[in-house]
């Protein structure tokens, strides 16, 4: 497919885009991977998610290694987007939402009692699926994040250029930073989102489904962008697109979705974690093959 | 007959039959009946403007805006006192219901838990309040105002706590509706940067919000100006003959005038009436266009 990352410098691209992907290409096919995620930043520990009554996610361990990208796949309803939402406590944020078991950020659980979801969210920030900048100007998006958290900036205009050159977004904007962000297109609205998380400066990034709504070469352009901030930070991505977790990840976890005996509803559980290579050349377990190979799902 | 079966032509002839079932007889009487029924609303509000427009032409002059209310004569008689009045009380009825009425439905929409029962009970009785004859809100206020040690009635502070009263429930319900058509992206994006609730509130919700909360908020003050009723509870004279100065003196409303001149028998009195009734109905269009305006020039789209 055209949108791997190592055919990216083919194609023509701006100077910042060439630049991410030359960071990419070497790391794609030479990058170790260890058996175990290293020094794992954040870590689920039999986590149980529950809506009311309902039991979302059953059992769910995880650990994330530094500057790594771990994808989160699996049928629909199986639970991986609220995962993903229990890292920065998102969750937290629908009423009725009940999270059982430990998340921790650098050994600290993240749902204890003294923790405040508003310092985990400055540290584990968040993209969502829709491309959401706010109705306000391109400089005001990036900005926001940096002045509600209360940072320290010396130039606010030299942390929006900052943040905006890291997601490749800075060459097609510099001349229009006070115009609306209505204005871009999906794809850089959503370079734009990714600009204004790295604004804050956070570890890790969760990102939900971010390409699910961008054509095809907008996917190529953020992939090769999530490769490219892979040396900076943690990136923790949920995707229905099989092809784009085995582009970009270096871990993947499968998740499928099991329906209860007696009322029906289906609860999240995780099948297998393990290397990316791994998971789509040779997985442990009958259930990621057939998915991986298209037989259900 | 299966559809296998039938050949090109027989498809043609059940397709191209000639009428059309939509100009059928019972789908033209239905339709004519939308039309009667269409026409009669609109002809009675017509009816009843040019009527009011035709016996209150012969007052369409300077004198009607620029002069005291007069029984001596009639023929000059004006509603200056009216007009100001009005403006007056819209003013400080705005002042008093706005601020109000924007945190209300800011907490109801925001902070509240809808699950919680007392929460539950406000929503009821908001939707009560929005249903409550105008009346009650003029005995309400003049409680207020007695409460509050002023012995005298027919100030601006008292109605304008009625009017403030009457429309602080259709503020409460609009802005809520505006702050619901923010898009939940928008406020998960500033909550997911590290914002608190306050924050979002303050600095995204509500700004996105604001030309829907400003067009009720229009709406609701050009339904208080019509009133006459809570006003005629707190004791507004029918006329008096001086300028507003000041929150606690006493002034008239047009709607007072008007159905104060419309008790009387002299007929320049009852023409002046039909005159101040154009006037009114001018401010209420006046506002009402301006709601639009607004509206449709701030309009957001997702």
């Amino acid at each position: 497919m055209s949108t791997h990352p190592a055919t990216a410098s083919t194609r023509p691209a701006s100077e910042d885009s060439r630049e991410i992907s030359m960071t990419g290409i070497g790391s794609e096919s030479e990058r170790e991977i260890p058996d175990i995620p290293p020094n794992p930043v954040m870590e689920a520990l039999k986590l149980n998610v529950f809506y009311g009554d309902f039991h979302a996610v059953h059992d769910v361990n995880l650990s994330f290694g530094k500057n790594e990208i771990t994808a989160l796949i699996g049928p629909s309803g199986c639970g991986k987007s609220t995962v993903l939402r229990c890292l920065n406590r998102m969750n937290d944020l629908v009423s009725g939402a009940r999270v059982e078991g430990e998340v921790t950020y650098h050994g600290q659980n993240i749902y204890a009692r003294n923790v405040d979801p508003i310092a985990v969210r400055t540290q584990v920030g968040m993209v969502f699926q829709k491309p959401n900048p706010f109705p306000k100007s391109i400089y005001d998006n990036i900005a926001y994040g940096p002045r509600v958290t209360g940072m320290k900036v010396e130039n606010m205009d030299d942390l929006v250029e900052e943040a905006l050159r890291a997601a490749a977004l800075w060459e097609e904007v510099k001349d229009k930073l006070k115009q609306s962000a209505y204005g871009l297109s999906g794809g850089q609205q959503q370079r734009l989102c990714i600009a204004r998380t790295i604004a804050t400066k956070p570890d890790v990034i969760l990102m939900d489904e971010p390409c699910s709504a961008l054509d095809p070469i907008a996917t190529s352009r953020i992939e090769d962008l999530m490769v490219g901030l892979r040396d900076d930070y943690t990136i923790i991505i949920v995707t229905h697109n099989m092809q784009q977790a085995a582009r970009v990840s270096d871990r993947t976890a499968f998740f499928t979705a099991r329906p209860d005996e007696t009322t029906g509803n289906r609860t999240g559980l995780l099948v297998e974690f393990d290397r990316t290579s791994n998971i789509f050349a040779n997985p442990n377990d009958k259930r990621t093959e057939d998915y991986i190979s298209g037989r259900f799902g | 007959m299966s559809v296998a079966a039938t050949t090109a032509r027989d498809m043609t002839r059940v397709v191209s039959t000639g009428r059309s079932k939509d100009r059928g007889v019972g789908s033209l009487v239905f339709l004519g009946a939308l039309w009667f029924s269409l026409f009669f609303g609109v002809m009675v509000l017509l009816v009843l403007i040019i009527d009011v427009a035709i016996a209150g032409s012969p007052r369409f002059d300077s004198a009607l805006l620029t002069e005291y209310g007069s029984i001596v004569s009639p023929e000059t008689t004006g509603f200056r006192a009216g007009i100001l009045g009005s403006l007056w009380l819209m003013l400080f009825t705005a002042l008093l219901a706005v601020p109000l009425g924007i945190a209300a439905a800011l907490y109801l929409e925001e902070f509240a838990d809808g699950e919680r029962w007392w929460n539950r009970m406000i929503e009821v009785n908001l939707q009560n309040l929005a249903a409550v004859p105008a009346i009650v809100y003029g005995l309400l206020a003049v409680a207020v105002i007695s409460l509050m040690g002023f012995n005298r009635t027919g100030i601006v502070l008292g109605g304008a706590v009625a009017l403030a009263l009457l429309i602080l429930p259709v503020i409460i319900i609009t802005t809520r509706e505006a702050v619901r058509a923010v898009p939940q992206d928008i406020r998960q994006g500033s909550l997911a940067l590290g914002a608190t609730v306050w924050q979002t509130t303050w600095r995204q919700t509500l700004p996105s919000a604001i030309p829907g909360i400003a067009t009720g908020t229009i709406l609701g003050l050009s339904r208080a100006i019509g009133e006459a009723a809570p006003l005629i509870v707190v004791g507004l004279a029918g006329s008096v003959r001086f300028d507003p100065t000041g929150l606690f003196s006493e002034i008239t409303a047009l709607p007072m005038q008007i159905y104060s001149l419309t008790s009387q028998s002299r007929e320049e009195l009852q023409t002046a009436a039909s005159a101040a009734i154009i006037v009114l109905l001018i401010m209420i269009l006046g506002l009402n266009a301006l709601a639009i305006f607004i509206r449709n020039k701030f309009q957001k789209t997702w």
